[in-house]
């Protein structure tokens, strides 16, 4: 009861005594608990000695006798460290571009007149229209074109320009005082100069936003590096999970692939767990992403 | 003479009208090439992979091969035909509108509720909307590798668990009747924290003062909820209904993983019907065709969202 009372401490005094919304909450904290039990189970699993047996597999309660032989089976099998790397490899290459791309766009919409801005400020915006996970296919053959098929850049280039980065920057750069900017212009600085030591250092919140949603979004992607890469050694870790996971299926070995999932997921999870509140607020302005 | 190229064309001094405009045009452009140099980066890859692309799905949509190592040749609107004809894309079409009322309605329900639950921010509350929110960190492969094992056939989490009360075990991932619906759940799972997000960000407008007006002219939860909560919340309903319509279409890593579409196509979506065209039957006339039909289909949501993203973007 005093728990309760805790909760709600900050309600409305005159809707402290209704019960719906204390059943939403409670109805809200079961269902948070079930959302939990396929990472419980993953940690469980991973842990778990293949001597306790498949029947023991989905046992929720954890293991007696705790081994680590799941992480280095899959470490193993997996080639793991070497998807790490592409993965990383790809999420900061298309990053550094796009941070390029970005802010000079952004700038261009934010503090320069030039003719034709609103079509191109459509352009921009038809991007996000057109959810580029469709245009595979067109994507593919291009990339085939380029001489890029099976390449690490090959899998980067369709995301170096985007729209969803240049309005933020716009917004950004838009709230920032043109006073600064003058004042720095008497003083003889470039257009460059300008953005590279008023606009960006001044922006950092929102190039950190825009760092956070891109580089989980390439880190999640599946189906475009799937249809790009063709060499075992170049694929990222989605892929190589997918590709493991089917051969672990195979022989039953469910520790391992839960040790593997932990793998892929974990640098994600713990740099959530660390910036938390920042992971938020920039998925709520990702929604047009 | 090309009229692309107005500098080429034969201005003479005794044409001075024109000549004015072609001044004052050439003047503007001039004023506007920094902002040009500075978007040219971002225009040259939206150039090659959007409109670009765009322009290739039309044009491959108009092209076929008899044999893998044949030439192309025109052959018209017949990969479209071809496509609309093949009851495999039906099928998909179909799976893909169940599949996109199936995750969209469940998951913006629970979304509200969650929202409803933890709109006031206190360390509890965190924890629990973090709980929620893990799902969307992850890559939807490593999600399917753990439903894998919890839509096992008798050894799995669901069976271990609840299957034991059921008369008959159901095979979740291989009846092609239930098939879809184990697909949903992950989705379902995965989405409804994000969904979250936007209805916190939404109730933040209902303005407190009104709610406990409402409560001492004796309104209940569900009539402050019904009507100030939600006319309040219609602006975030749109927004996350076309975002997860569009999630419906375009996530599609899960299928790949745990059905390949099967068994007997009962989990086959449209854009792994695409997949598989492209890749596995390597053709591209017909897989770009149904990229055309599903981007043709996409365009009244798309101008929705096209709408609501410029209201929010604020317009140039």
């Amino acid at each position: 009861m005093k728990l309760i009372d805790w909760l709600l401490k900050d309600a409305p005094l005159a809707t402290r005594r209704e019960i719906t919304p204390k059943l939403g909450f409670l109805l809200t904290v079961l269902l948070a608990i079930v959302w939990l039990i396929p990472f419980l189970w993953m940690g469980v699993a991973t842990l778990r000695p293949a001597s306790d047996g498949i029947n023991a597999m989905a046992e929720l309660v954890p293991s007696l006798k705790p081994t680590l032989d799941n992480i280095r089976d899959a470490w193993e099998i997996g080639d793991f460290p070497r998807y790490t790397l592409n993965t990383t490899f790809i999420c900061t290459g298309i990053l550094l571009v796009q941070f390029v791309t970005i802010t000079l766009a952004g700038f261009a919409f934010a503090r320069l007149d030039f003719a034709g801005k609103t079509l191109i400020f459509y352009l921009f915006l038809m991007q996000l229209m057109l959810v580029p996970v469709l245009l595979i296919v067109p994507n593919l053959t291009l990339v085939a074109q380029l001489g890029l098929y099976d390449t690490l850049t090959g899998v980067m280039m369709p995301f170096f320009a985007s729209a969803f980065g240049t309005f933020l920057m716009r917004q950004a750069f838009e709230a920032i005082p043109t006073e600064l900017e003058d004042a720095a212009r008497i003083d003889g600085a470039s257009l460059f100069q300008r953005i590279r030591h008023i606009y960006v250092p001044l922006s950092m919140p929102s190039f950190s936003a825009f760092a956070i949603i891109s580089v989980t979004s390439h880190w999640n992607d599946f189906l475009w590096p799937l249809m790009v890469i063709n060499s075992p050694d170049k694929r990222p870790l989605t892929v190589g999970l997918s590709v493991f996971t089917a051969t672990a299926e195979g022989t039953q070995a469910w520790g391992t692939i839960a040790a593997g999932t932990l793998m892929v997921i974990a640098p994600l999870l713990i740099t959530f767990l660390i910036f938390q509140k920042r992971f938020i607020s920039s998925f709520v302005t990702s929604g047009i992403k | 003479m090309s009229l692309a190229e107005p500098a080429a064309l034969p201005v003479a001094a005794s044409v001075a009208p024109r000549l004015h405009v072609l001044k004052r045009f050439s003047s503007r452009f001039k004023a506007s090439l920094p902002a040009y140099l500075l978007l040219l980066p971002s225009l040259i890859f939206l150039a090659l992979f959007t409109y670009g692309a765009m322009g290739r799905v039309f044009i491959d949509a108009l092209y076929q091969r008899a044999t893998p190592k044949a030439p192309v040749r025109f052959v018209g609107l017949d990969n479209v035909n071809a496509v609309l004809a093949d009851p495999a894309f039906a099928g998909a079409v179909i799976n893909n509108l169940l599949y996109a009322v199936g995750t969209a309605i469940p998951s913006i329900a629970l979304a509200l509720l969650f929202a409803l639950a933890l709109a006031r921010t206190h360390a509890v509350n965190s924890a629990l909307r973090a709980a929620l929110f893990l799902p969307v960190l992850i890559p939807m492969v490593a999600a399917s590798a753990l439903f894998l094992f919890i839509f096992l056939p008798n050894v799995g989490l669901l069976d271990h668990y609840i299957g034991r009360l059921l008369p008959v075990l159901p095979n979740w991932l291989g009846d092609p009747d239930i098939a879809l619906y184990a697909i949903m759940v992950i989705t379902i799972w995965k989405n409804a924290g994000y969904y979250m997000l936007f209805f916190l960000a939404g109730l933040q407008a209902v303005p407190e003062d009104v709610m406990e007006a409402a409560h001492l002219d004796g309104a209940g939860p569900y009539q402050r909820f019904r009507h100030i909560i939600l006319p309040e919340l219609k602006p975030t309903f749109l927004f996350v209904i076309v975002i997860a319509t569009l999630n419906a279409v375009t996530q599609v890593d899960h299928v790949f993983v745990m059905t390949k579409g099967g068994p007997s196509n009962a989990t086959n979506l449209v854009l792994f019907y695409i997949y598989q065209q492209a890749v596995e039957h390597y053709d591209i006339g017909k897989a770009s065709a149904a990229t055309l039909l599903t981007l043709a289909a996409l365009m009244g949501l798309t101008a929705l969202s096209f709408r609501t993203m410029a209201n929010r973007e604020g317009g140039p």
